[in-house]
């Protein structure tokens, strides 16, 4: 990788980065996974990793959460080593994800699987009316069971039981897998409002088209390394090269 | 009908108000079972063992500390919980995430070892524990004579049942608890320590079995062997309630004591092993379980 593709896009702030992530390995018992993997994401910054299946974009996701077995490098949030730390030392101190699939519990009620994720902080969390002004459907379906959801009711849950607990980076993995278009509008929406909000994003997502309408900032991803970065203005100009790399 | 069947009535809720006392034990004992399989998925073979140190503990906090029964009725299951903490901490731990049957080797392997050790130095035979004087004497309640400690024993025991399934199925506590039974990577990524409270489920589970132990040391004597007889009754009754179910351990715990208290009335050769009749057909029809979810 050159220098240049690491370089800050030229459209982005020049903060501190909120999360940085340097030569990031990962493993899943014997196989070895994530070869070193480089980025970073700044305050109030929007960011996208793009990659084929299987390029480890999850994986880099739940190694900076502290749920994959082995993992070496280094990855700094709010400048503090977060590598070595137990998951939940990771979620306290505002880093929270919204997993691929989606992980509503079922025996647990929409209400419950709402209010699961504690509070980390005292400030920060979206009050439960404004959730229920960004997710409508939420409340009316607060008593039912979590496995009575539709897949687009159970991502929107899954989106919405992190927003309260005052995590300030949200991790976000293809919250438009498989949803309708009306659906998947409706999440731009509220991520487009979440960042005006403040809130910084990790947004992981096959659908470029997508994540071209939220992300400020794009990291490609394959065989477990990032091969290329560019700022959302320079999309156009990296078509070409884009299709070629997720194979569209 | 009774006279048609040779049975007083007398004799019929003698043997129903037995069968409930029974019933008691296999409820919270099962139900101990249940919440450590649902949260930790081992099953608990020390159980009876914990339930026998429960009444020790009533025992010693008596003849050495000198604190009556209602204290021992909070604190043994306290120390005895502490002890379970303890084995989870420094042994079971080790093993999670290994094949169940593991767990199953070291918790049996360690219910002999605990009950070698009060044999060791207790003997085999009962210490008495004496009924705490509120409780002695009996109640006429018409169709028979009651014993007040046998009553206090069911009501009691059914009030700790009821509330551990509120405190699991209604609190946010027992949100917790249900969650980490189903994804506990998940939990613990939202920021909430799941391995502590492993322990404490355990610890939890253990206190129920303890508990039982203060309750039945008045009625039976404290003697090492007494979970060892209970316990494979009780296994059966969380066999047939479903593994990991919580109403179905409590419901199938009462009313496999009743079914056994009626069976001594009607055909007493068979008391000791229709527990075990029924284990065999639910497993034929329903493996897993009347209140079990089919995986
Ligand atoms: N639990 C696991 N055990 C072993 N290997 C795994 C596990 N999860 C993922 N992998 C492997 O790790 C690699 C990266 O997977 P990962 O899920 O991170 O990819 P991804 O970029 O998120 O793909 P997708 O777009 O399909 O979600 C893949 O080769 C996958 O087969
Ligand atoms: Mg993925």
């Amino acid at each position: 990788m050159t220098d240049a593709m690491l370089a800050p896009a030229k459209t982005a702030s020049a903060a501190a980065p909120l999360l940085k992530i340097s030569g990031l390995e990962a493993w899943y018992g014997e196989s070895h996974i994530l070869h070193g993997v480089d980025f970073d994401v700044r305050p109030g910054e929007v960011v996208t990793l793009l990659g084929r299946n299987g390029a480890g974009k999850t994986t880099t996701l739940k190694s900076i959460m502290g749920i994959v077995g082995k993992r070496k490098g280094s990855a700094r949030f709010e400048g503090k080593e977060i590598i070595g730390l137990a998951s939940d030392r990771i979620a306290r101190l505002g880093i929270a994800l919204c997993p691929e699939e989606r992980g509503i519990f079922a025996s647990l009620s929409v209400q419950e699987n709402l209010m699961l994720p504690p509070r980390i902080a005292a400030s920060g969390g979206l009050t439960l009316d404004r959730i229920f002004t960004l997710f409508p459907n939420l409340k009316e379906r607060l008593a039912s069971g979590g496995s009575k959801l539709s897949g687009g009711e159970q991502q929107m849950l899954a989106i919405a039981r992190i927003l309260r607990t005052g995590a300030k980076l949200l991790m976000l993995d293809e919250p438009t897998e498989g949803l309708a278009p009306v659906i998947i509008q409706q999440i731009g929406r509220t991520i487009a409002e979440l960042k005006q909000e403040g809130f910084t994003i990790l947004l992981v997502e096959q659908n470029f088209r997508f994540a071209s309408t939220v992300a400020d900032r794009y990291f490609v991803m394959e065989h477990g390394r990032v091969i290329d970065a560019f700022a959302n203005s320079e999309l156009e100009a990296n078509m070409g090269k884009l299709h070629d790399y997720l194979g569209v | 009908m009774f006279a048609l069947l040779g049975i007083s009535p007398q004799q019929l809720f003698q043997q129903l108000l037995v069968g409930l006392i029974n019933g008691s034990f296999y409820a919270l004992l099962s139900l101990g079972l249940s919440v450590i399989f649902g949260m930790l998925n081992i099953v608990n073979f020390a159980h009876g063992a914990l339930y026998m140190m429960g009444a020790f503990a009533a025992y010693f906090l008596l003849n050495l500390l000198g604190l009556n029964y209602w204290f021992a009725l909070v604190l043994a299951p306290l120390i005895v919980g502490a002890f379970g903490a303890l084995l989870e901490r420094v042994l079971l731990r080790r093993l999670a995430g290994l094949d169940p049957l593991y767990s199953l080797l070291l918790t049996f392997g360690l219910a002999l070892v605990i009950q070698g050790l009060f044999q060791n130095f207790f003997g085999s035979s009962g210490l008495p524990y004496a009924m705490p004087s509120q409780l002695t004497g009996a109640t006429n309640l018409g169709f028979m004579f009651l014993p007040i400690y046998r009553g206090w024993v069911v009501v009691f025991s059914a009030v700790v049942c009821f509330s551990t399934w509120f405190l699991i199925e209604k609190t946010r506590l027992g949100a917790y608890l249900r969650a980490a039974t189903e994804n506990p990577t998940l939990v613990r990524a939202f920021g909430i320590n799941v391995p502590r409270m492993i322990t404490l489920t355990y610890a939890f589970g253990i206190g129920l079995a303890a508990l039982a132990g203060v309750l039945a040391a008045p009625i039976y004597q404290v003697r090492p062997a007494m979970g060892a007889d209970i316990i494979s009754v009780v296994f059966a009754v969380v066999v047939i309630g479903g593994m990991g179910s919580i109403l179905g351990s409590i419901v199938t715990g009462f009313a496999l004591g009743i079914i056994e208290g009626l069976t001594k009335v009607f055909y007493p050769e068979a008391s000791n092993t229709v527990v075990f009749v029924i284990m065999a057909f639910v497993l034929l029809i329903r493996p897993a379980g009347l209140f079990g979810r089919t995986a």
